[in-house]
Parts: structure tokens; C-alpha cells; sequence
């Protein structure tokens, strides 16, 4: 019984080596989006303060439109603001916002701060499982959601207008058709 | 010309390493002397050829010479002189010929201070050493030739990344392979013991000092490493639990584990396979991080390049490392003899629970960093293991270890006297008792975290309980005040090293619990003039500058801080883009103070006038370098033991010094 005791390092290495030798030939970069293509979650979140409307799954529903995470707390939010400012300037799609894991005070002043581009905006406070649901892993993340309320598109990271014009733009004229 | 010579020199390292490895541990098994002595000329040999590789890559960065490949992609001629010369570490290839470097000067180091060695020890301790460095210059050779020419050679350099440009992480790295590599010292002592069936008192006198060496340069490197992220990453965290981080605790977690167990068996001549088995377990811990750094199977935001022939090469290195040495433990371990006995309630017992405890938290750091692998492995699908896992798995299993901690020390070998112990500790109880309430009122009771109190009050419990036990030893209060002075100086410097480390280790322990519970922060677009308040610090913003740096542009901002309306500093955060290659790093302004640092980063321009900024307090922090610093001294302190420097004693001799303590 002793003897056994002293062969466990070697066993808990055996294991392990096999744990070793499969991961080098998997990629842990990367990441599923086994959502994609899957209908956009159920959810009904409540309205900032100040607002009317929060956001539900019937409001993605109808017309192209973009879901955007952000949250007060986010700083790259801050930097993809100004061009989603931009984009709903031109009104070609109408952008939702989920304000996630933040505190409804803080987002809604910072939308009163930054300017709102939101055509809805829903609260997801934390630990934020709505956007969880969306296959989110971290803000600002965008999803392209078409009429039928189907995820097609995901976009991590902020928004510039190089990403508008070259990767979403495209990809919602199309499917707008 | 340079560059083929430090290639040769590599291949003539090899050849002298498979020599080193071999003739002197056949020599040591037929005892034959000649054979054995082959090893301390062969070690100054490797040290000479791995040397000479060394200087020639190091030529090549100083001198900007790009035809060598490896300098062309990691170096740039605008870089100032000490990023070239740590750019030498700052990529795969070169940071491998650092560690083979560190190795042969380990070896060197041990022909030139091991002249009081068994010549069958020292001639198998050596001959293990060089089977490390086979495996090591073989994967450089095969995988990761840093003197590859380039031709024709670009007229510049890629540049190295500028977040490693900067003094912190320039000493990173040698530090922490000098911890990794010096851990290689003790497993060759072990594996030399396990080969000789023998361990005892002696044996531990002379592997202490190699494994205090290592620890220290490994707790130096951790904390160099924390520290340079905690004010280069800009986000006022110093640590993150990233596969990368845990690859350098783990090593350190079994190390210090090594470091006190190592004591029983020199005092006590006891837990000796146990013992045997952290030496393994603490190089072992070093090589997985390099696997796991190298190979690509974890995501982490400071690994290497990766290329699946490394890491299937380095897993191999790994497993024939670990594989052998765990097996000759399996088979040779059982037979070693069994040493002094012990009540549970003793300075062993207490030093062998921390062991556990301590053996424990590297198991389950391991189980968290490669749970990702494992569950892809399996297909539970792609989760990664963050700061709450470790919390509150980890956390827990170190509170009790730093309860033991105070009262270990005091208690006396084989059989102690826990009732009177805690009798001496009254006072560090009752202090730490009344400062763990007084947190909790000054926090707001459960407007803070509960744990902020308990941290606080361990921290406390630790530094009063260190401090009690030096008290006892130079009798404080009991004996006029001289006498205690003068017991004071009397006092081995291995005890004072405890002290300190101990000392720094609360510390360390008071800064993480207060910047993890107390710390302020703000994000906002703040405009010029504006003025944030944070934790009672006023910043205003008034003036953001383009300056220019040797090698990169920045954004400066100068805000004015001021605390309860009268000025406290001003402070100048940038924002950097580096020319080559044209990469953002933030520089973060840290004022410190003795309750904590004062720190301010610049983000983005959000507008005409507008910046993010993002300002912080993070109360303690410098406690913890200072700590940390402690830490060091005490290992340094106890190393310039004289039972250290006037070498250890013939076997014989400790023998009956050993019978002698027992009767």
C-alpha cells in the first residue's frame, strides 16, 4: 500500500501527459460562435431611468437591426460611441442597446453625457445574464440580427468607422435586401 | 562570423554536456575517481562554450546586427541600449539561450562552491545537471536556433513590443530563470540522492542554500513581474491569475515548501522523501511553466510565439524529466530510511502542515490554470478559470497556513507545547483580534467586504506573532534592554531571515487585502479644467501635451492633484505610440504614499478638449513591494548564514552532532 503512495506523482503525470499531448493539437483561441445563425435570445429588460421602453425580443424583430453591448464602465464603449452616433445619423439600420452590467443611474447618465444612438436600450445589470445568452464575451460586442430575429453577425471589440464601412455595412445591406 | 561562432560553440556545449552526463555517473556507480572528477572540468567547460553562445547573441543586439535573424525581428537600431540588451531575453529563442546560460553557471557555481562535497554526490549531482541541459540544447539546436542569418539583412529591426520596454521587465526575466533554473540544483541533489539511496542531515545542509537561492531570485522575479503590471498595464491590477503568473507561483508555492521541509531533514532527519519529492516536484513546476508559456495549449496574454514542433518537443523534455525522476522516486523512495519521529504538535509538525497546505494551493493553482485544457480535452467546452475561482478555492487554503505561521516557530522541535505557546501569543491575538474590528467599523461593518477584516487580521496575527517570537529569543523586557541588544546580534542570521520574511510576507499580505477591498476608482471623458475627486484626491486636468520620446511618441497629460484643498503633486501620465513597430502603451502616473499610491492614466481623446481618463487610489499597494523587498532580504540575510559560508560538515561529524541533539 505504501508502494503504491510513492507511484502516484508518476500516474498524476501520465495523466496529465495525455491532457498535454491533446492540447497541442487544439486551438484555445478559438472561441465557438455556435450562435450565430441561432434566434436571438428571449429577453425583457427594463428601461434606464428616464427612458420609455426597454428592450425585448419583439423589438428585434421586422427589420435589420444591431444589438449593441456596452456599459458605463467600458472605456473602449466610449471610444466606439461617436461613430455609432454617426451611424444613426444616416438611418439605415436602427442600433439597440443593452447597458450591461451597470448600474441604471451611471447609464443613463452617461448616455445623457455622451449623446444616445440607441433606438431602445435595455438594462442588463449584473451579473448580466441576457447578454451572456448572446454569446457575449466582453464589451463593446455587436451582433447583427436580421428580420426574422436571427443572430447572422457578431463583432467583438469597439466599433470604427473602418469596421462600418467594410465588415457591418455590407453584411446588413445584404441582408436588408 | 560572430553569430556561427556562438552556433559552434552550442554544438560543442552539447557534446561536452553528453560527456558531463555520462562518464562521471558510471565513474560514481564503479567508484572510480577519475571518471567522477571528469565532471567539475566539464562543468567549466559547458559554462565556457554556453558563455561564449551567449556573448555572441548578445553582440549581435548590442551591435544591431541585423543579418541575424532573431535581432532583426526583436531589436531596432532607435532602441536605447538596455532594450537591446534585454531584447536579447525577450523572445523565445533568446530567452532559452538565457535559461541554458543560468544552467551552466548554476553548474559552474556548484564545481566552485562544492569543494566540500562527496565526490560521488557532487560527480552525480553534476552528471543530472548536464542531462538537463542535453535536453535543453538539443531543443535549442532543433527548434530554436537563435543564429539564423538573414540575407539579405533588412535595413532595420521589427522593433520589440513597446509594453516590454521598460526597466521592470527588463530584469524580469533573469530573475525569474534564475529562480526556474536555480530549483534545478536541488532536483539534482535529489535525484543524486535517490541514485545513492541516501539522505540525510548533511545532505540537506547543502541543498538549502541552492534552493534559498533560487527562492529568492524567484520571489524577486514574481514581484518584479507584478509590479511592472501593475503600473505598465494601466489598470492598477498587479495581479491576474493568468496561466503565465500561475506558471511562475507554482514553481515558487513548492519552493518555499522545499525551503522548510528542507530544515526538518537537516535538524531533524526527517519527511526526507517527502522532501526528495518537492525537490522534483518544485523543477518540475519550472519546466510545466515553460511548457505551458511555449507550446500554445493555454491562452495567455504573455505567450511566446508558439509552434506546435516546440511544444510537442518541450512536452517530450518534460515527460522523459519528470517521468524518469518519479519513477527512480517510486522505486528508490521507500527504501530511503525512516528518520526521526515527531508528535503532531511540534516545530515539525507544524512546518510538515504548512508543507501540505502549501503542496495543496500549487495542486489546485495547477487544477485552475489547466481546467481550460482539460475541459476542451473533453469536450465540456471552452471555459476559462479566472481571479473568483482562485479566490475562493486558494485563499481559504492559505488563511490557515498564515495562522501556523505565527505559532509554528515557536513551538520546539519533536514535541511542543501548543497550550504555552498560545499563552506567549495572547498579545498578537488579542491585537489582531481588535484590528480585525476595528476594520470592520472603520470599513463600515458590511459596508466592505468581510474578508478585507480577516485579511487585515491575519496580517496582523503574523507580523505581531514574528515579532513575539524574536522577542522570546532575545528575552525582551525580561533582560535589561543591553542584553537583549546584544542576544539580538548573537542571533543566527538564518533566524533573523525567518523574521524577515515572515515580517514581509504580512506585510504583503496587509497591501493585497487592502487594494483588493478598498480600492477607488474613476472612469470618465473628463475635460480640460475639469476637476474628478477620488478617495479625497482632487484631479485636475489642465493640459494635455505632445512630447517625444527616443523611440516613441506620446500624449501627455498633466493633471493637478490636490488633497483637502492644498496641493499634493502634479502628475503626468502619457499615452504612448512607439515608432517601431507602431504600437500603444500607457504609462501610468503613480504617486505613492504610506497609505497607498495615487495613480492616473490617460486613455483616448473622446472629443475636442475630452479625454478618458481613469484615476485611482489603491490603498497599501506599497506594502506589498515592500514586503515583497523584506521577503528578499530575509532570504539574502539567511543565506549569508555562517553554517552556509564556512561550508557544511563531514557526514560523520553531522552524524553525531545529530545523535548528540537526540539524546
Amino acid at each position: 500500500m505504501r508502494r503504491l503512495l510513492y507511484l502516484l506523482p508518476v500516474l498524476v503525470l501520465g495523466v496529465l501527459a495525455l491532457f498535454f499531448m491533446k492540447g497541442l493539437e487544439m486551438d484555445p483561441h478559438e472561441i465557438p460562435s455556435v450562435l450565430l445563425n441561432t434566434p436571438a435570445p428571449a429577453i425583457n429588460l427594463a428601461a434606464l431611468p428616464g427612458h420609455d421602453h426597454g428592450l425585448t425580443t419583439d423589438d428585434l424583430k421586422g427589420r435589420v437591426s444591431v444589438v449593441d453591448i456596452f456599459g458605463s464602465w467600458c472605456v473602449s464603449c466610449a471610444q466606439e460611441h461617436p461613430t455609432l452616433l454617426a451611424i444613426k445619423e444616416t438611418g439605415i439600420v436602427p442600433i439597440y442597446g443593452i447597458d450591461w452590467r451597470d448600474d441604471p443611474v451611471k447609464g443613463a447618465e452617461w448616455l445623457k453625457k455622451n449623446g444616445d444612438p440607441y433606438e431602445r436600450v435595455g438594462l442588463d445589470p449584473a451579473p448580466g445574464h441576457a447578454s451572456v445568452d448572446f454569446g457575449v464575451t466582453g464589451a463593446p460586442e455587436s451582433f447583427i440580427v436580421d428580420k426574422g430575429g436571427i443572430i447572422r453577425w457578431k463583432h467583438i471589440g469597439p466599433i470604427t468607422p473602418e469596421v462600418w464601412e467594410t465588415e457591418l455595412l455590407p453584411k446588413i445591406r445584404e441582408l436588408q435586401k | 562570423m560572430i553569430a556561427e561562432i556562438g552556433h559552434f560553440a552550442l554544438i560543442l556545449a552539447l557534446a561536452v554536456a553528453l560527456v558531463q552526463a555520462s562518464v562521471p555517473l558510471i565513474g560514481a556507480q564503479r567508484g572510480n575517481a577519475a571518471w567522477m572528477g571528469l565532471a567539475g572540468p566539464a562543468a567549466v567547460a559547458q559554462f565556457l562554450c554556453v558563455g561564449i553562445a551567449f556573448a555572441a547573441l548578445m553582440h549581435a543586439y548590442v551591435t544591431s546586427d541585423f543579418s541575424v535573424l532573431n535581432v532583426a525581428q526583436n531589436s531596432h537600431s532607435l532602441k536605447p541600449m538596455l532594450y537591446k540588451v534585454a531584447g536579447l531575453w525577450g523572445n523565445h529563442e533568446g530567452s532559452l539561450l538565457l535559461w541554458i546560460t543560468i544552467l551552466a553557471v548554476f553548474g559552474l557555481a556548484l564545481t566552485a562552491f562544492g569543494g566540500n562535497l562527496p565526490p560521488g554526490l557532487k560527480a552525480r549531482a553534476l552528471a543530472v545537471q548536464a542531462m538537463i541541459a542535453v535536453g535543453f540544447l538539443l531543443f535549442i539546436l532543433f527548434t530554436s536556433n537563435p543564429f539564423l542569418r538573414l540575407d539579405p539583412p533588412p535595413m532595420d529591426g521589427n522593433g520589440l513590443n513597446p509594453m516590454l520596454q521598460d526597466p521592470g521587465l527588463a530584469f524580469h526575466p533573469p530573475f525569474l530563470y534564475l529562480g526556474y533554473v536555480g530549483f534545478s540544483m536541488a532536483f539534482s541533489f535529489a535525484i543524486a540522492a535517490l541514485i545513492e539511496g541516501r539522505v540525510d542531515a548533511a545532505w540537506a545542509r547543502w541543498v538549502r542554500p541552492w534552493t534559498l537561492a533560487a527562492w529568492l531570485f524567484l520571489t524577486c522575479g514574481i514581484a518584479l513581474g507584478s509590479w511592472w503590471a501593475y503600473y505598465t498595464l494601466g489598470w492598477g491590477g498587479w495581479w491576474y491569475w493568468d496561466p503565465v503568473e500561475n506558471a511562475s507561483f507554482m514553481p515558487w508555492l513548492a519552493g518555499t515548501a522545499l525551503l522548510h521541509s528542507a530544515v526538518v531533514v537537516e535538524k531533524r532527519d526527517a519527511l526526507k522523501s517527502w522532501t526528495i519529492l518537492l525537490a522534483i516536484v518544485a523543477f518540475g513546476f519550472s519546466l510545466l511553466g515553460t511548457f505551458l508559456v511555449r507550446s500554445g495549449v493555454l491562452t495567455s496574454v504573455h505567450a511566446f510565439a508558439t509552434d506546435p514542433a516546440r511544444g510537442a518537443f518541450i512536452l517530450l523534455l518534460l515527460l522523459a524529466v519528470l517521468g524518469g525522476s518519479f519513477t527512480l522516486y517510486a522505486v528508490r523512495a521507500p527504501s530511503l530510511k525512516l528518520g526521526g519521529l515527531f508528535a503532531p504538535l511540534s516545530r515539525e509538525g507544524a512546518l510538515l502542515f504548512n508543507n501540505v497546505l502549501m503542496a495543496t494551493g500549487a495542486g489546485t493553482v495547477l487544477l485552475g490554470t489547466l481546467y481550460p485544457l482539460i475541459a476542451d480535452a473533453l469536450n465540456l467546452g471552452k471555459v476559462s478559470v479566472g481571479a473568483p475561482f482562485f479566490n475562493s478555492v486558494f485563499l481559504p487554503l492559505m488563511a490557515p497556513m498564515v495562522v501556523a505561521m505565527a505559532i509554528g516557530p515557536l513551538l520546539s522541535w519533536k514535541r511542543g507545547d501548543l497550550a504555552g505557546v498560545l499563552g506567549r501569543l495572547k498579545f498578537a491575538l488579542a491585537a489582531a483580534v481588535a484590528g480585525a474590528a476595528a476594520v470592520w467599523v472603520a470599513q463600515g461593518g458590511s459596508a466592505g467586504p468581510w474578508w478585507a477584516a480577516a485579511g487585515m487580521g491575519l496580517a496582523l496575527w503574523l507580523l505581531l506573532g514574528t515579532l513575539t517570537e524574536l522577542a522570546e529569543r532575545v528575552r525582551l523586557f525580561r533582560l535589561p534592554l543591553g542584553q537583549s541588544l546584544q542576544r539580538a546580534s548573537h542571533l543566527p542570521r538564518s533566524a533573523w531571515g525567518m523574521t524577515l520574511a515572515h515580517g514581509g510576507l504580512a506585510l504583503v499580505i496587509a497591501g493585497m487585502t487592502a487594494s483588493s477591498a478598498w480600492k477607488s476608482e474613476s472612469v470618465q471623458n473628463q475635460k480640460l479644467g475639469e476637476t474628478v475627486t477620488v478617495a479625497g484626491y482632487a484631479f485636475t486636468l489642465t493640459a494635455v501635451n505632445a512630447v517625444k520620446g527616443p523611440n516613441y511618441d506620446a500624449q501627455q497629460a498633466v493633471f493637478q492633484v490636490s488633497k483637502d484643498g492644498r496641493p499634493f503633486a502634479e502628475m503626468r501620465p502619457e499615452k504612448r505610440i512607439f515608432i517601431m513597430p507602431p504600437r500603444p502603451a500607457t504609462d501610468a502616473a503613480i504617486r505613492g504614499t504610506l497609505l497607498g499610491d495615487v495613480y492616473a492614466v490617460l486613455g483616448d481623446q473622446a472629443g475636442d478638449g475630452v479625454w478618458v481618463t481613469r484615476l485611482y487610489f489603491n490603498p497599501m499597494v506599497p506594502w506589498m513591494w515592500a514586503g515583497a523587498a523584506l521577503m528578499v532580504l530575509g532570504g539574502l540575510v539567511s543565506l549569508s548564514d555562517r553554517r552556509h559560508r564556512i561550508g557544511a560538515p563531514a557526514r560523520a561529524r553531522a552524524a553525531a552532532a545529530a545523535a548528540a541533539a537526540k539524546a
